[in-house]
């Protein structure tokens, strides 16, 4: 545990407290009480960014005069394998902080009008925040099964936010499909937890090499039934049908975050792989691998597939979220600390540019006819006699706009360009770092062709999608004026955006940060000390 | 012991999968609860079966043979409230699209009218 001050001691549970504590006060104020709720939740969000920045920067040694490295949180003050632990290292810190941010952009965007939409939308997204912190934060696997229900509980009620028999009709399956995964891990959990008799992360990864050559199969196939919950929720093929309608279906800010929630799955698995089948945990090590590698392929090429299939913006982005889980868990597979890294970048990269697409997706179809949407697969592209109508949007609040299609149109190409991972930004620095990492090898393998093969083609398939859907949205000239637009909607896109742009400005410290993050991971001896003490890894 | 156990956690799962795989929502739900059911009685199991072995210590220093381990029943205690309150919710989504689509399939809509 690193030399900090004493309060910074205190910043990874906060990232917890804070957003329930919030959403607790929200549902005591009365619903017609909007402005005061709205000031609660935002003040809250922006704390919680400034909280995970905090954490990012004492995580990295950089605040306080520490060392840096993992940060661990003791609840009730209960020695580590028996209580719970909360535990930022520079991964789950970056994942908080990506979190949060997406968080705050999302809810600035929620108050142009789709907070007003449904009851409780801010205690709602509060608890989903909180749900996600507690999920990257948590070192405990059954305290991450409820930190898991707390977001999912989130994300039911929110999905339904708006109502209206689309999203009833998704939401049926979504939330049927995480009540099935959330029982498979229990399930493996219960299998895990009987072979190692530990639920503490650190504590299992510590038993690992020590199990019986009898019970290593109980405990790898508790780990494959937990995998399974994890790879459905990070949208693996073929177990991933329900996300690109639900997300559709979701009203946009919420779409947005949900953005994150798949990597909620990725980085679990990420997280352990590193512990449990990472170097030095004996017979296991290398566990499922293989079976990451191919599902992930599979699921890049469903959704290469379905951008390319799919006229309407939404499910592009949908898929678009599949082709990245897919990348990432293809890379978990292949492993090693210079891939770890790049998929790191990458993951951050996809899920802002993801993020802001959902936000743009909206005003940017605003403009467009609804029956031309889905119908307008048949039509030229080119057509003089496009007919563009525009929306009755009264309610919008703000300052209008001049010139919306440019800043539309310009915030568009922006994004198309970090999806498809066109140079010069960041997408296309994660992506090249991905296939450099790939081919920086004496021999390389044809599963490291595949995967550079399949970046390239779904970008491609990303950049045909955009532009198909950029010229008819954006460039076909309308005979009516655009629709208006507020500024509340353009600031969180424009930030997101920002964001990425800085990601590309300042990809050089980027870098190294998560470069260190992949060493950790490939070295997870630090994370187990820091969390059951110096003795780390001597039986109880 | 084991086997009976064993097969009731057999029996629920293969008769919750069946449900789950039919095409009114309220199958469904019932699906889900003998599932989690089942689950539930997995989490106990791997706790070690035990008869008339209590799971609390009672502050003396005592030998740990005698106790059950009290992990997996806290573990059970958390699940079944979790599930408890989301098939409430399914519950609650399953009327509300029942009332909007008019039908009780999980479709929203049935394959012949």
């Amino acid at each position: 545990m690193s030399a900090a001050p004493a309060w910074l001691q205190h910043l990874p549970v906060l990232l917890v407290v804070l957003p329930i504590v919030a959403s607790a006060l929200l549902l005591a104020v009365a619903e017609r009480r909007r402005r005061l709720k709205r000031a609660i939740s935002l003040v809250t969000a922006v704390t919680m960014v400034a909280v995970a920045g905090l954490l990012v920067l004492s995580c990295d040694g950089q605040l306080g005069g520490g060392t840096g490295g993992p940060q661990v949180y003791r609840l009730a003050d209960w020695p580590a394998p028996f209580g719970i632990v909360l535990v930022a290292d520079r991964l789950s810190a970056m994942m908080v902080l990506l979190t949060d941010l997406l968080g705050v952009t999302a809810l600035v965007y929620a108050l142009a009008r789709w907070d007003r939409s449904g009851p409780r939308f801010h205690a709602l997204f509060l608890l989903l925040l909180a749900g996600i912190n507690g999920a990257f934060l948590t070192g405990d696997i059954f305290n991450l099964f409820v930190f898991f229900e707390v977001l999912l509980a989130a994300s039911y009620g929110l999905i339904l936010h708006g109502s209206g028999e689309e999203r009833t009709r998704a939401s049926l399956h979504y939330i049927t499909i995480n009540i099935a995964t959330s029982l498979l891990f229990l399930a493996g959990v219960a299998m895990i937890y009987s072979v190692t008799g530990s639920l503490n992360m650190a504590d299992i990864a510590v038993k690992t090499p020590q199990v019986a050559r009898g019970d290593l199969m109980l405990l790898e196939a508790g780990a494959a039934v937990l995998g399974v919950a994890f790879l459905v929720k990070s949208g693996i093929w073929p177990l991933n049908f329900w996300l690109p309608r639900t997300y559709a279906a979701a009203a946009p800010p919420v779409a947005a975050v949900f953005a994150i929630m798949t990597k909620v799955g990725v980085y679990i698995i990420l997280r352990l792989t590193s512990l449990l089948f990472g170097e030095g945990s004996g017979a296991a090590v290398g566990f499922a691998d293989h079976a990451l590698v191919l599902l992930g392929f599979a699921t890049m090429l469903f959704g290469t597939l379905g951008i390319l299939a799919t006229r309407q913006l939404t499910r592009v982005a949908g898929h678009y979220v599949l082709v990245s889980s897919g990348t990432l868990i293809a890379a978990i597979g292949l492993g090693g600390q210079a891939l770890v890294a790049a998929l790191l970048f990458y993951l951050v990269s996809s899920t802002l540019a993801v993020g802001a697409l959902y936000l743009l997706i909206e005003p940017v179809e605003r403009n467009a006819d609804e029956e031309d949407l889905i119908a307008g697969i048949a039509e030229p592209v080119f057509d003089d006699e496009y007919v563009g109508a525009v929306s009755e949007e009264a309610d919008e609040v703000g300052i209008i706009i001049p010139g919306t299609i440019a800043v539309l149109g310009g915030a568009f190409i922006f994004c198309t360009l970090l999806l498809a991972g066109l140079p010069p930004l960041s997408g296309f620095i994660a992506k090249f770092a991905i296939i450099s990492a790939l081919f920086d090898q004496d021999a390389i393998s044809p599963s490291a062709w595949t995967l550079a093969g399949l970046i390239i083609l779904s970008g491609l398939a990303t950049l045909v999608a955009m532009t198909r859907a950029g010229i008819d949205l954006l460039w076909t000239p309308g005979e009516d004026a655009p629709a208006r637009l507020s500024v509340i909607e353009v600031v969180p896109i424009g930030l997101l955006l920002g964001v990425c742009l800085s990601l590309m400005v300042a990809a050089g410290p980027l870098y190294r940060y998560v470069e260190t993050t992949a060493g950790g991971l490939g070295a997870p001896r630090a994370y187990i000390e820091a969390v059951l003490g110096s003795r780390g890894g001597a039986p109880r | 012991m084991e086997a009976v156990l064993a097969l009731a956690i057999g029996i629920l799962v293969a008769s919750g999968l069946w449900l789950l795989f039919r095409p009114r929502t309220f199958q469904v739900v019932l699906g889900l609860s003998l599932l989690s059911y089942a689950v539930n009685l997995f989490i106990l199991a791997a706790g070690r079966l035990r008869t008339d072995a209590p799971p609390i210590v009672d502050g003396k220093a005592v030998d740990a043979a005698l106790y059950v381990d009290p992990v997996p029943q806290a573990l059970v205690l958390t699940a079944i409230v979790i599930s408890f309150a989301t098939t409430a919710l399914l519950l609650v989504v399953l009327l509300a699209a029942r009332g909007l689509t008019g039908t009780d399939h999980v479709d929203g809509e049935d394959e012949e009218p």
